[in-house]
C-alpha cells in the first residue's frame, strides 16, 4: 500500500511537470509579444525592449521555465500579472473558493438528484419514471449550460425574483453588498442548479446502467437464493458493487471541474478560476494562465489520488492485492 | 532421432514477477513450464493432459513460438526454431498451425468467413484470387461446411461450426503439425464428437500430426497414441496411451484417473477416487523437489520433498517422474483406504494454501 | 408425498423475435433423501427449470405455468414472503460458476451469516459460530480465521466449498446443484462430489444436480430426466436410463462420449445442431437429427409413455420396444464388452 502511494505521487509528479510545460510552450507558440502588453501599445520600441529584460522574456523557452519552476518550488510564488501585477497566488486565492464553492455544492446537488433518479429508474426500466428521467437525461446533456443558465436567472431570478440573478457573495467576509452564509447561499443556488443539471443528467445515465448491470450478476442471484429480501439484496449486495465506479467518476470530475467551470461562471459572473482564467488568456497574460494551470493539475492529481485511495478501501480486491 | 518431427528439448518458460517503485526488479518468477521434453512422430497425435495452470497451454505457445521460451529446445522438421527471428519464423509458420479453444473469441468477428480461412494462403502468397477462393471452399466442404457459406460472418454459425471454420483455417496452408489447444472444451457433447470424430478423419486423410492438449482424459484418451500428463509445468508421466491409462505409474496420474466420473452407474458405485486434498500450488513458489509432493498420497518424507525425481524408465518410452511409482493399478481396496485416510503431507498443503 | 412434485411446468420469454419456450412441460418428483440427475446440452432448459423452481427468473417478459409443489405448497403462486422464507431455509441452490457467485465486496463470513440470519432467530455471533461449523464441514482449512477473507482471496474450488457450506447452512431439505463442478478442474470434482455426497448422508437432503456430464450423473443420481430442447425426452431411475436406454437422443448422447470404460475408433455423432427454442421443430422436436426417423415422427410428437414393465421409466419416441431394446443393447454390448475386456 506504502509503496503503491509512493509510486503514484511519483507520477503525479511527471504529470505535474509535463502538463507545465506543455502549458509553457503552446504560449510561446501563440505569436504574440508579451513585452508589448506590458509595456502598452504605445510605448516606444526601447520601452518594450526594457520590459523584455524586466521579465526576462528574452530569454529562451526552457530557461523561462526554469526560472518559472524555481520560484514556484523556492519561493512558492506563482509570479505576477504581466497585466495588472498583481500577484498571482493572491489572484488564485481569490478566485479559488468562488470555484470550489461552485464545484462542491454542485456536486453534491448532482449526486443528490442522480443516485435516487438512477437507482429507481434500473429498477423499473421503461416505467414513466425511467422514461422521463431518460428526458431529463438527454435535455441535460445536449442544452448549453449557458442557455440553461440564462433561461433560469431570467425566470427565477428576474420573473419570479427568488434568486440574485448573478454575482457572488463571499461566505466568510462581507463586502459592500452582501456576505456571509445566507447571502452565499443564496447567490449560489442558479449557478449550482446550471452547473448540476449537466452531471447530472451524465450520472443518472451512468447509474442506471450499472445498478442494471449488477442486478444481473451472478451473486445477486445468490444472495435471492439465499431468501434475502429484495430491500436488503439491493442495499447490500446491488448498490455497493454499482456504485464503486460512481467513486472514480465523481473524484475525476470533481477535479476537472476545479480547473474552471467556465461557462457557469461566465453566465452568473462569479469571479472564479474560470472566469479569470478567460480573461487572462485574452489578455495573453502567462503568470496567470500557469497559475491556474498549476492549481487546476494539482486538484485534479489529488482528486485522482483521493479517489484510488477511497477505492483501496471501499473495494476489497484491491486493497489487498 | 531424425526421423521426429517435433523434438521438445527441456523447455522452459518463467514469467517474471517483478516489483518496484520506478525501476522494476524481479523479485520471483512464475514457473509456468520447467524442463519439459518430448518428440512427436510424424503422423502420430501426442495428447497433454493436466489441470488448469499445469504450464500445458503456454508449452503450446511457446512451441509455436507465439511465446519466447525462457530456455531449452524446439526442434521442428530437424531445424532448430528456438531462436529464429520473425522473418526466419515465417516459412516455418505455415508447417505449423493452432487450434484455440474458444470458437467464440479466436475468429475475428468483422471478417468474413472465406477471409479468415483464406488469412493463411494471402500471407504466404500462395495462389491466385480465384485459387485462393476455390481452395477455401474445398476446405470449408472437407470440414463439414456448406461452401456457399464463403461470405457469411462467424456469428452466423454456432459453436460446432465454429470450430470447424478454425479447423479448416488450419489446414489451409497443408501443415505438418498442428496444436489443438483445448479444441473442444468449449463444446457440447454431441458437438465435441463431431469436432473429434472431424480432427481424427483429417488426421487420415492428410496425414497429420496433433499436439492435443485438453483437461478432459476422456477426450485425450479417445484421440491420441501417446499421452503425456503435466503437473504444475514438470511432465509427471509419458506413455503410450493403453499403457497410461492401464497401469499408470505416477501417483498423480492414477489420482486424475480415478478422478474421472464413469457413465455406468454399475462401475461407478464401485468407483473409488482417490481424493487429493487441496489445489494446485502456485507455480510462483511451487513445492521442492518433486512438486506433487504435498498431496501426494505415497509421500515419503526426507526423499521426495528433497530430491527431485528424474523421468524414471519403465518399459518401452514409458517414462514417469516418481520415486514410489504405483506397482498396480487399479489400487487394492486396502491401498484405496491408505491413500483415502491420507498422508500427513497433504494436510500439510491444505493448511499451506489456506 | 414427494417431497418435491412438478407438473407440467413452462417457463416462456417474450423477446423480441418472438417466444422462447424455454422450459415446454416437464414433469417430475424428487423424494426425501434422493437424488435427481438432470441432463442435457446446453439450452436444453435444464437451467431454467431449476430458476423457475426457485422463482429467480426475472419477473419481467417470463411467463410460468404448471406448478412445483414443495411438500405440498406451490412454488410458484405461493406470495412472495412465503417464498423467501422457504429459499435458503427449506430449498437451496448451488451455482455453476463460484466465481461469480459470490459477493466481491463482502467477506465470505458475512455472506454466510446473512443466509443464517435470514432464516434464524439467533445473535451474529450464534451465526457466525455456525458459519465456521459448516465452512469445517466443507474442508476449509483453519475457517475460523478464513471465514473473515474476502472471496477473491479463495480458489475456485474453495470457493465451489463456501457456496456449498452456505447452501447447507440451514440444513436445506433439499439442494439444487446447477453444473457445481463445470467450472473445476477433474480432482476438485471428484472433492467436490464426494463432499456432496458426504453431506446428503449426514443431513439428508434431497438433491436435484443439473449437468451435461454423463459421468457425474451416473455415479451421483438415483433417478435421471434427459432433457432435449425444453422437453423431457426419457427419465428413469440411473440403472435404466444407462442399461436400458429408450429414445434415440439418449442413444446419442452416451454413444458420442469419449469414456475410460470403453474404445471406440469413432465416436457416434449427433448431426446437426440443436433446435432453436423460438421456433422448434414440428412433430417430435429430435427428428431433424434421429438416425431413426420415421414419417410419424415428422408429423405428431410423441406422448412421454411408461415403457412396458417399468412403469418408473418414462420416454418419448415412435421406434416400437422391440428396435430400441436391440439398439441399447448394440449401445450396451459395446461399452460391456470393453468393460470386461
Amino acid at each position: 500500500m506504502f509503496r503503491y502511494l509512493i509510486r503514484r505521487v511519483l507520477w503525479a509528479v511527471v504529470l505535474f511537470v509535463a502538463v507545465t510545460i506543455v502549458s509553457f510552450v503552446i504560449f510561446f507558440i501563440v505569436p504574440v509579444e508579451p513585452a508589448r502588453l506590458i509595456a502598452g501599445p504605445q510605448a516606444p520600441p526601447d520601452a518594450v525592449e526594457r520590459a523584455k529584460k524586466a521579465y526576462h522574456l528574452d530569454e529562451p523557452v526552457w530557461q523561462q521555465y526554469g526560472r518559472f519552476m524555481k520560484t514556484m518550488i523556492v519561493d512558492g510564488s506563482l509570479g505576477k500579472s504581466l497585466a495588472t501585477r498583481q500577484k498571482v497566488n493572491d489572484v488564485v486565492k481569490r478566485a479559488a473558493p468562488v470555484t470550489i464553492s461552485l464545484v462542491i455544492g454542485g456536486a453534491i446537488l448532482w449526486m443528490l438528484v442522480a443516485v435516487p433518479i438512477g437507482i429507481l429508474s434500473a429498477l423499473r426500466p421503461r416505467s414513466l419514471l425511467d422514461r422521463a428521467a431518460m428526458v431529463f437525461v438527454l435535455v441535460g446533456i445536449s442544452a448549453h449550460p449557458v442557455w440553461i443558465g440564462l433561461i433560469l436567472s431570467y425566470f427565477v431570478g428576474y420573473k419570479l425574483n427568488l434568486t440574485p440573478l448573478g454575482g457572488y457573495c463571499d461566505l466568510i467576509n462581507p463586502s459592500t453588498d452582501c456576505g456571509g452564509p445566507i447571502d452565499w447561499f443564496h447567490s449560489m443556488i442558479l449557478p449550482w442548479v446550471t452547473f448540476m443539471l449537466l452531471f447530472a443528467a451524465l450520472y443518472v445515465r451512468m447509474i442506471r446502467a450499472n445498478v442494471l448491470e449488477t442486478m444481473n450478476e451472478d451473486y445477486v442471484r445468490t444472495a435471492r437464493a439465499k431468501g434475502a429480501p429484495e430491500s436488503q439484496v439491493m442495499r447490500s449486495h446491488v448498490l455497493r458493487n454499482a456504485l464503486l465506479p460512481v467513486v472514480t467518476m465523481l473524484g475525476m470530475d470533481i477535479g476537472l471541474a476545479l480547473g474552471g467551470a467556465i461557462f457557469t461562471e461566465s453566465v452568473f459572473g462569479l469571479p472564479g478560476l474560470g472566469k479569470v482564467a478567460v480573461e487572462a488568456l485574452n489578455g495573453f497574460d502567462l503568470p496567470i494562465v500557469m497559475g491556474i494551470t498549476v492549481f487546476a493539475t494539482l486538484a485534479i492529481i489529488i482528486f485522482n489520488l483521493a479517489v484510488d485511495l477511497l477505492y483501496a478501501v471501499i473495494d476489497p480486491r484491491i486493497r489487498l492485492s | 532421432m531424425s526421423d521426429d518431427l517435433l523434438v521438445v528439448e527441456d523447455l522452459e518458460k518463467h514469467f517474471p514477477v517483478t516489483r518496484g517503485i520506478i525501476f522494476q526488479k524481479q523479485v520471483a518468477s512464475v514457473q509456468a513450464v520447467d524442463g519439459v521434453s518430448f518428440t512427436v512422430k510424424p503422423g502420430e497425435t501426442l495428447g497433454v493432459v493436466g489441470e488448469s495452470g499445469c504450464g500445458k497451454s503456454t508449452m503450446a505457445r511457446c512451441i509455436m513460438r507465439l511465446l519466447d521460451p525462457t530456455g531449452g529446445k524446439v526442434i521442428f522438421d530437424g531445424r532448430d526454431i528456438t531462436n529464429l527471428s520473425r522473418a526466419q519464423m515465417r516459412p516455418i509458420r505455415r508447417e505449423m498451425m493452432m487450434i484455440f479453444q474458444d470458437p467464440y473469441a479466436s475468429l475475428n468477428a468483422r471478417k468474413r468467413v472465406g477471409f479468415i480461412v483464406a488469412e493463411a494462403l494471402e500471407v504466404h502468397k500462395l495462389g491466385t484470387d480465384a485459387e485462393v477462393k476455390r481452395r477455401v471452399q474445398e476446405l470449408l466442404e472437407v470440414v463439414g461446411l456448406n461452401p456457399e457459406h464463403y461470405n457469411r460472418f462467424p456469428h452466423e454459425f454456432s459453436g460446432g461450426q465454429r470450430q470447424r471454420i478454425g479447423v479448416a483455417r488450419a489446414l489451409a496452408v497443408n501443415p505438418k503439425l498442428i496444436v489443438c489447444d483445448e479444441p473442444v472444451s468449449a463444446l457440447d457433447v454431441s458437438v465435441q464428437a463431431q469436432i473429434l470424430n472431424l480432427l481424427k478423419d483429417l488426421q487420415q486423410d492428410f496425414g497429420l500430426t496433433y499436439v492435443f492438449i485438453a483437461h478432459d482424459l476422456n477426450v485425450v484418451r479417445h484421440i491420441s497414441d501417446r499421452v503425456m500428463v503435466m503437473y504444475l509445468g514438470k511432465v509427471a508421466e509419458l506413455a503410450e496411451r493403453d499403457k497410461l491409462y492401464a497401469a499408470p505409474k505416477h501417483p498423480y496420474t492414477g489420482a486424475l484417473l480415478s478422478a474421472v466420473p464413469i457413465p455406468n452407474p454399475e462401475m461407478g458405485r464401485q468407483r473409488k477416487p482417490v481424493v487429493l486434498e487441496g489445489d494446485v500450488p502456485s507455480p510462483i513458489n511451487p513445492p521442492s523437489a518433486c512438486r506433487f509432493h504435498p498431496r501426494c498420497p505415497r509421500f515419503h518424507e526426507g526423499h521426495c520433498d528433497v530430491e527431485e525425481p528424474p523421468l524414471y524408465s519403465f518399459s518401452n518410452g514409458h517414462v514417469a517422474a516418481c520415486h514410489y511409482p504405483l506397482e498396480r493399478w487399479p489400487l487394492t481396496a486396502e491401498e484405496f483406504r491408505k491413500a483415502q485416510s491420507g498422508p500427513t503431507g497433504a494436510k500439510a498443503t491444505a493448511e499451506a494454501e489456506a | 408425498m414427494a417431497l418435491l412434485e412438478v407438473n407440467d411446468l413452462k417457463t416462456y420469454f417474450r423477446t423480441d423475435d418472438g417466444i422462447v419456450k424455454a422450459v415446454d412441460g416437464v414433469s417430475f418428483q424428487v423424494e426425501k433423501g434422493q437424488t435427481l440427475g438432470i441432463v442435457g446440452e446446453s439450452g436444453c432448459g435444464k437451467s431454467v427449470t431449476c430458476l423457475t423452481i426457485m422463482g429467480l427468473n426475472a419477473k419481467r417478459n417470463t411467463i410460468t405455468s404448471g406448478n412445483a409443489l414443495f411438500r405440498g405448497e406451490d412454488l410458484l403462486t405461493m406470495n412472495s414472503r412465503r417464498l423467501r422464507e422457504i429459499r435458503g431455509d427449506d430449498v437451496a441452490m448451488i451455482f455453476q460458476d463460484p466465481m461469480t457467485s459470490l459477493n466481491p465486496v463482502h467477506t465470505i463470513g458475512r455472506q454466510l451469516t446473512e443466509a443464517v440470519l435470514l432464516h434464524r432467530d439467533v445473535t451474529k455471533s450464534q451465526a457466525r459460530a455456525r458459519a465456521v461449523e459448516l465452512l469445517k464441514a466443507v474442508g476449509i482449512p483453519r475457517a475460523d480465521r478464513r471465514i473473515d477473507d474476502y472471496p477473491h482471496q479463495f480458489s475456485g474450488g474453495m470457493r465451489q466449498r463456501v457456496m456449498i457450506a452456505m447452501a447447507l447452512v440451514n440444513d436445506p431439505d433439499l439442494l439444487i446443484a446447477d453444473e457445481p463442478t463445470t467450472a473445476l478442474d477433474v480432482t476438485t470434482q471428484a472433492q467436490i462430489l464426494e463432499l456432496m455426497n458426504r453431506l446428503q448422508r449426514e443431513f439428508g437432503s434431497a438433491i436435484i444436480i443439473i449437468t451435461h456430464d454423463l459421468g457425474v450423473v451416473a455415479e451421483t443420481a438415483d433417478d435421471v430426466v434427459v432433457m432435449y430442447a425444453a422437453r423431457i425426452a426419457e427419465q428413469g431411475t440411473v440403472d435404466e436410463i444407462f442399461k436400458r436406454p429408450h429414445h434415440p437422443y439418449t442413444w446419442g448422447l452416451l454413444g458420442s462420449l469419449p469414456r475410460l470404460d470403453t474404445d471406440t475408433e469413432r465416436l457416434v455423432q449427433i448431426p446437426g445442431q440443436p433446435p432453436s427454442l423460438l421456433n422448434p421443430p414440428r412433430g417430435c422436436r429430435f427428428h431433424p437429427r434421429c438416425p431413426y426417423v420415421m414419417n410419424v415422427c415428422k408429423q405428431e410428437e410423441p406422448e412421454l409413455k411408461q415403457v412396458t414393465g417399468d412403469h418408473d421409466h418414462l420416454q418419448r419416441c415412435w421406434l416400437d420396444e422391440q428396435t430400441k431394446d436391440r439398439e441399447a443393447a448394440k449401445l450396451l454390448h459395446a461399452s460391456m464388452a470393453e468393460a470386461t475386456s
